[in-house]
């Protein structure tokens, strides 16, 4: 066994800050466990990439190289780690939770009859695993049992990336052996749907609005509340996916990250999934009905009660006060 | 197109947690019950593929007894045919060993296209479609919008993070796990509840289909969430909460 072994991904063309939060939830690991910690690089090219990693305090960097790794395959990806894995033989197996780890790392995982602990807010000691359950209301500890490598995926955010310690790693290429045929999937280039109109991530102050309202009928309510504050007007993926609100005033993982001065959730019940594109907020408020909603969590101030009464309670304070 | 949508039956979205004696998992006595969400746009798009090019779509779900009720929903909504894997135990099993059922239940079927909802809204793995789709030696595309049929496979729209998306080609047979809001939900029709009482549902038992149920990954403790922030909750009458908060936001926060 040759211990943790951390995968870094690439955004335009340099590590990302999920990969450095990996990276450092790699050392925390390896610090709990006594073992050595090292990083892999995959894809057509990866010598930048290596030496950018390279400058961490890591025992080995790998780049995992292969001309048909240039563009992302889950089959690919699959088979090169899986070669990987059956030569290094890791102890752990360190991920960042982004949507690529997602795409391939359960069939990478199930390959080596193992099962990825995925999205992972925390390390605890044993080790065991931290994550969350029903929507962010719950927390949960894992435990690997396998007699295999353990496969963890780290939560943006879950690691500080400027954690992750400086020093010098030794970089080495490993060949995996792919056939054209073996990659069943052809990916397209990637593209956005529509131009996009509304800036939310320059907005000072939003407010975001989530299921609790029940119906679009009901959203002029929280627009004439906006309008008041002089707010953007953001929202949930499900007031997106039911088409009430444009896809460009979605907040989260799979919209838009903001981080307005004042962020005012109403009836959102705050799943990590939208946490992730507005904790960076500085003041952050939320009405819900559920007294034990995790929005509440991530909240300055709250109030607990029916969002058909305060909004428009508070539409008429704010208009009181901005006067 | 012959097409199994493998769903799950989750607690309802507003359910209040409770945790049980052992701190092991929530207590389920006196939860309500409903069809888990992307899970429900995975049989929309099902429907709709077979609203557009024929064929079958069967619905599959693991679960104790109680899963029946969500099955007959899908039934309700559209689905042909049903297979219920009787699995009193399927907590204790890990994503591969959920998987596990759900292949050797598939297997026989041999479909063209397999589709399940990107994860669950209960334990959140979003893992089974793409172990599902390596157990059965299927490629896969996850995170998947809409689906067209091709000449010589399939063409879909994956959403990638931050507003992007890509289109992924590939052949039949094939998993694809299903994102929420590609299409628009259809209700269930007075006479689509009474169809659905004459559909088959066959029943196979998880000891029937033999698969390894030793889990590798074990949740070994449930807890309520800490607190991040310190949180100031406001009480009150609705008008008073609201006059508290504006005090608030202008002379502490000072963001008004």
């Amino acid at each position: 066994m040759s211990g943790v072994w951390v995968v870094v991904e690439e955004r335009d063309g340099r590590v990302s800050r999920g990969s450095w939060e990996a990276i450092s939830a790699g050392q925390k690991l390896a610090a709990q466990t006594g073992l050595a910690v090292n990083a892999v690089v995959v894809g057509a090219q990866t010598e930048a990439l290596a030496s950018e990693v390279a400058t961490k305090a890591l025992g080995k960097v790998v780049r995992v190289e292969h001309a048909l790794l240039a563009a992302y395959t889950a089959d690919g990806f699959t088979l090169a780690l899986q070669q990987f894995c059956a030569t290094e033989k890791p102890d752990y197996v360190v991920f960042p939770h982004t949507y690529q780890v997602r795409d391939y790392a359960p069939a990478l995982a199930a390959r080596l009859g193992q099962t990825l602990i995925g999205d992972l807010t925390g390390i605890g000691d044993g080790p065991v695993f931290m994550r969350q359950l029903m929507q962010g209301r719950l927390n949960g500890s894992y435990r690997h049992t396998g007699d295999g490598p353990c496969f963890l995926s780290v939560q943006a955010g879950a690691f500080r990336a400027e954690a992750a310690e400086a020093g010098a790693a030794e970089v080495s290429i490993f060949s995996p052996t792919i056939e054209p045929a073996q990659i069943r999937t052809r990916a397209g280039e990637r593209f956005r749907s529509s131009a996009q109109t509304v800036d939310l991530g320059a907005a000072q102050r939003i407010v975001g609005v989530g299921r609790g309202i029940k119906d679009a009928a009901n959203l002029p309510l929280v627009q004439e509340l906006a309008t008041a504050l002089g707010a953007e007007l953001g929202a949930s993926r499900p007031i997106c996916d039911n088409g009430w609100l444009p896809m460009e005033r979605q907040i989260g993982s799979s919209g838009q990250t903001v981080a307005p001065r004042l962020y005012l959730a109403v009836g959102i019940s705050g799943a990590i999934q939208h946490l992730v594109g507005m904790k960076g907020s500085q003041c952050v408020v939320a009405i819900n009905k559920d007294p034990g909603a995790p929005i509440f969590e991530a909240a300055d101030y709250g109030i607990a009660g029916d969002l058909f009464e305060v909004v428009p309670a508070l539409t008429e304070a704010v208009k009181a006060a901005m006067k | 197109m012959k097409i199994i949508v493998a769903i799950k039956q989750v607690p309802e979205r507003d359910a209040q947690i409770r945790i049980d004696a052992q701190a092991k998992w929530i207590e389920e006595a006196g939860l309500q019950w409903a069809l888990n969400e992307s899970d429900a746009y995975a049989l929309e798009e099902a429907l709709q593929l077979k609203e557009k090019h024929g064929g079958e779509v069967i619905v599959l779900s693991a679960g104790p007894e109680r899963v029946g009720s969500t099955i007959r929903e899908a039934l309700a909504k559209g689905a042909d045919r049903a297979i219920h894997i009787d699995c009193a135990d399927l907590g204790a099993r890990d994503a591969l060993g959920v998987a596990r059922l759900l292949a050797a239940a598939v297997k026989p079927e041999d479909p063209d296209l397999i589709l399940t909802g990107l994860q669950s809204d209960d334990l959140g793995q979003g893992q089974t479609g793409v172990i599902l789709a390596e157990l059965l030696g299927l490629p896969h595309a996850s995170l998947i919008l809409h689906v067209e049929k091709t000449a010589d496979g399939l063409a879909v729209k994956r959403e990638l993070e931050e507003g992007w998306f890509q289109t992924i080609e590939l052949p039949t047979p094939a998993v694809l796990t299903i994102q929420s809001g590609g299409n628009k939900l259809r209700y269930t029709t007075l006479m689509g509840i009474k169809r659905a009482k004459t559909k088959e549902v066959r029943t196979v038992t998880a000891a029937e289909l033999a698969v390894d149920a030793a889990p590798v990954v074990v949740l070994e403790r449930v807890a309520l969430p800490a607190k991040q922030k310190s949180t100031r909750m406001l009480g009150g009458t609705a008008k008073e909460a609201a006059a508290a908060l504006v005090e608030k936001l202008k002379f502490e926060a000072r963001v008004l």
